[in-house]
């Protein structure tokens, strides 16, 4: 079926043109009536089984299997759904519909491991352990001497260089490991927004380790 | 300051199935889309959205 032979709202279309699988799946959401039930329940079926395979890909940022992470799955699809209905009007055709709409999903199990990592924290956030960064960084336990003054430099240099609001963003996802999208729920903020401030932090930790001959400058360039 | 380059996690999710799309079809994303792979060298959650997105769409969208 060509996609001008289907009913879609000019007001959806505009200038854009819609492959024909695209164009059945917008108008099948956009109408009334069973076709549009149909759709919904196509959608819904697609969406699950995205995020059914998300949350097995992530498994690993989670602690839990088999009913709970079906669950986890199942509310993302459902909140996927809703979103991609509410927003069919910004589809623009620049994808395909299901590129688009799958989308949602990956999003929805991102936001919803975040919130599970608050509900089932797998460390407790008040004891911060200083002794877990040659860990977190990697470091070969058999060279610790060999990092320990660099690491008590860091550790300095988190303290004094660092804002309120770097420090915490810092500890919490480079120390603790919390993952950055449980964080935007539990501040109130944006993946950017947190990002920036990692980032931020991550520069003035780097410059700080440079000016008292931790690291070289190309080391820094590179990282 | 980022990299002036970077997209951000915002225009890169606005932008995800256009990027993934292009990746599987011409390999180029990253050319295509430079401000998204900027972000993507230091997002680790956006990364993983990439990921899942193209795990997604290669997997296939089934009997739906």
């Amino acid at each position: 079926m060509a996609s001008a032979d289907l009913t879609i709202p000019e007001c959806l279309t505009g200038e854009r043109s819609f492959d024909t699988e695209s164009a059945a799946w917008v108008q099948g959401l956009v109408g009334n009536g069973p076709a549009h039930d149909r759709t919904v329940v196509r959608l819904h079926e697609l969406l699950l089984r995205v995020a059914r395979s998300e949350v097995h890909r992530r498994q690993g940022q989670l602690r839990i299997t088999g009913s709970e992470l079906d669950d986890l799955a199942h509310q993302a699809a459902a909140d996927a759904v809703v979103g991609v209905t509410a927003k069919i009007a910004q589809f623009r055709g620049e994808s395909r519909f299901t590129t688009w709409a799958c989308k949602f999903a990956i999003f929805e199990v991102s936001t919803k491991i975040g919130r599970h990592f608050w509900q089932k924290p797998t460390i407790s956030l008040e004891d911060k352990d200083w002794d877990r960064l040659p860990d977190r960084f990697g470091l070969d336990p058999a060279r610790v001497a060999e990092w320990r003054d660099v690491i008590i430099a860091l550790r300095q240099a988190i303290d004094l260089e660092l804002t309120e609001h770097q420090r915490r963003i810092f500890v919490a996802i480079v120390l603790d490991g919390t993952p950055l999208d449980a964080l935007v729920i539990e501040l109130g903020s944006s993946r950017n927004a947190i990002y920036k401030t990692l980032f931020d932090a991550r520069r003035k930790l780097r410059a700080s380790l440079v000016t008292n001959g931790y690291l070289d400058d190309d080391n820094v360039r590179q990282t | 300051m980022t990299d002036p380059l970077d997209a951000g996690c915002a225009e890169t999710f606005d932008l995800l199935e256009r990027y993934v799309e292009r990746e599987l079809a011409h390999r180029d994303a990253a050319t295509q889309f430079p401000g998204i792979a900027a972000h993507l060298s230091g997002c680790n959650p956006c990364v993983q959205d990439v990921e899942g997105l193209l795990a997604a769409i290669v997997a296939g969208p089934g009997p739906v």
